[in-house]
């Protein structure tokens, strides 16, 4: 593979894993864009990191805990936005 | 022009307690302003005149029976479209959230209400904040009130334009790489990015959590810092929230930098700054030189590599956050054929999602992926990492940084459309203070044939008081006039 950092059937591929369907057009472009993206993103490669620790986050989290009380919500404003019912619950796509 | 819509927010509020300006005829008027400008630059997708009005009424009725009223009574504030407001729709200015109506209030959005603020509308961005122009919006651009050619910068197009052209007093925008600071210098007005954890993110929808912030914008620097008072301090119901009180930056409002250490990193005047730009900015250095500050030219090697760093991690966030969005109990879903659930959450997710959107959630899929998530993901925060440590030895000789806001002028719209590095580009000198969690402001330096430019002060975590000390003594001492086209 020379030159090229990323492949027509990698863009397929990363459009299946993000769940998002994609043309014959869009991929075309998508090749384009990220590979030149990408290409930019190479520079990190000359930096040197040996034994540096990532920084995931710049402040010390911290689990927050409360009691497991229930609160009334307005179950009528929440299903409100569901896009698609049927009666009381909502409608999935069949997992089969 | 009328007059009041001019005031800064504290001095609305001095008079609503005094009960010299009535709040329904302020709040009004802001909306007389809004229905002659708006049609020009489209700074909001969904107004509240008729709850806005409502507020206004009891405030007043308050205030005439002796009551006391908040610290931020009665002034009319935008929200960018991606904090959520009590059935009130929030979109993301996304096609996948059109018909979203939040059944709570974002934190900052309580804390608003509490102090009696007025909040008139929603405001446009690029969908998602994922953009630095707000022509990404699914919902139309949103233009520069300077030049209606001319983008308003982004993500958080609108709450700057909003401000800028006197249809809402102040306004809160979101910053994940620059969102409120560029929008802020493009369209003539101060827009502050708080220290990562000093205002609660609940209730904002989330693009890259470990980046962003919720951040004031408004025409002065007192009026960002009366808003910031308002919003920050501790929220239980944000786990990456600081625990501190709120900030008490008013009382930095002070005129004088005597002794203050500028530090101004070359790397962030690179090949690609506008001359114009960086003459603005040196020329306003030496304006606090004048006054008493001393600045310096300072070499932060790590800077060059602060872009690179800051996409992977906000585009591996971002596919991360945005797996969301399925369509199935809220957002936008496609008539109901007898896909699979594969099949039908990537065509609800191709249709609700526009390219730049797309685009950084498979980028971001692709550096988290396995066989690339060292090469990218990882290596980028560690390269965050020494970002962060050079900026704090730095910060050992220096009290703040300064630079241009934005490297270049306000651009025409589609200039950069079809070219999305180039576009990334324009964030060059903004993304670090998000790598590093510290706090940033963008404040009017200049304008250069009518557009407006900004520049750029950071300083250490939790030190606000000096960016806002700074910038109101440049403010003071600059005397801008800035008066937009609309």
């Amino acid at each position: 593979m020379s030159g090229r950092i990323i492949t027509s059937e990698e863009v397929r591929r990363l459009a299946w894993l993000s769940k998002i369907k994609i043309s014959k057009n869009e991929e075309r472009r998508y090749l384009e864009e990220m590979g030149e993206i990408l290409e930019y993103f190479k520079m990190l490669d000359e930096v040197n990191t040996e034994g540096v620790e990532p920084t995931y986050h710049v402040i010390e989290l911290v689990n927050v805990t409360r009691e497991d009380v229930a609160q009334q919500t307005s179950s009528n404003s929440l299903l409100e936005i569901v896009p698609v019912m049927k009666g009381r619950y909502v409608k999935a796509p069949r997992i089969i | 022009m009328p007059g009041i819509l001019e005031l800064p927010a504290s001095e609305i509020v001095r008079r609503v307690k005094l009960q010299e300006i009535s709040v329904e005829e302020y709040i009004g008027e802001c909306f007389e302003r809004i229905r002659t400008v708006d049609p020009k630059i489209h700074a909001f997708l969904t107004l509240t005149e008729d709850d806005a009005m409502v507020r206004a009424r009891e405030i007043d009725i308050r205030t005439r029976r002796g009551e006391k009223v908040g610290s931020l009574a009665g002034v009319a504030v935008a929200v960018k479209d991606n904090i959520c407001t009590m059935g009130v729709r929030t979109t993301c200015a996304s096609k996948m959230l059109e018909r979203f109506v939040p059944t709570y209030d974002a934190t900052v959005i309580e804390r608003l209400k509490a102090q009696d603020a007025v909040i008139v509308g929603k405001t446009n961005m690029d969908e998602f904040a994922m953009g630095s122009s707000t022509e990404q919006s699914a919902f139309g651009p949103t233009l520069n009130p300077y030049d209606l050619e001319r983008v308003p910068g982004g993500s958080s197009g609108g709450s700057a334009a909003s401000v800028a052209s006197f249809e809402a007093t102040v306004s809160l925008g979101s910053d994940t790489g620059g969102s409120a600071r560029c929008p802020a210098s493009f369209c003539g007005v101060v827009g502050l990015k708080p220290t990562y954890g000093l205002v609660s993110r609940y209730g904002l929808i989330a693009f890259a959590n470990s980046l962003e912030q919720i951040s004031p914008i408004g025409r002065r620097v007192a009026d960002v810092a009366t808003v910031m008072d308002c919003i920050s301090g501790h929220d239980s119901r944000d786990s990456t929230s600081v625990k501190t009180g709120p900030t008490s930056l008013r009382s930095h409002l002070i005129e004088d930098v005597s002794g203050i250490r500028v530090g101004v990193p070359k790397e962030l005047f690179g090949e690609g700054t506008d001359e114009v730009v960086s003459k603005s900015v040196w020329d306003a250095l030496k304006r606090l030189e004048g006054l008493g500050a001393t600045c310096e030219e300072v070499s932060l090697k790590s800077l060059k590599y602060a872009l690179a760093s800051y996409y992977i991690i906000s585009m591996s966030e971002a596919s991360s956050n945005l797996a969301r969005y399925d369509g199935l109990r809220y957002g936008f879903r496609l008539e109901d054929e007898d896909w699979d659930w594969s099949e039908a959450f990537s065509r609800n997710r191709r249709e609700g999602f526009g390219p730049e959107v797309k685009r950084r959630i498979m980028l971001g899929t692709y550096a988290l992926s396995a066989g690339y998530y060292n090469q990218y993901y990882l290596k980028a925060q560690k390269v965050r990492t020494l970002i962060r440590q050079e900026l704090s030895r730095v910060f050992k000789v220096f009290n703040i940084l300064a630079s241009p806001t934005m490297p270049i002028l306000p651009f025409k719209l589609g200039e950069k459309l079809r070219d999305p590095l180039e576009m990334y580009m324009c964030d060059f000198d903004t993304v670090t203070a998000n790598l590093a969690g510290i706090p940033a402001i963008s404040i009017p330096c200049s304008t250069y044939r009518g557009l407006p430019i900004g520049i750029q002060f950071m300083a250490p975590p939790f030190r606000e008081d000096l960016l806002i000390r700074v910038s109101y003594t440049l403010e003071k001492s600059l005397r801008l006039d800035l008066r937009p086209a609309v």
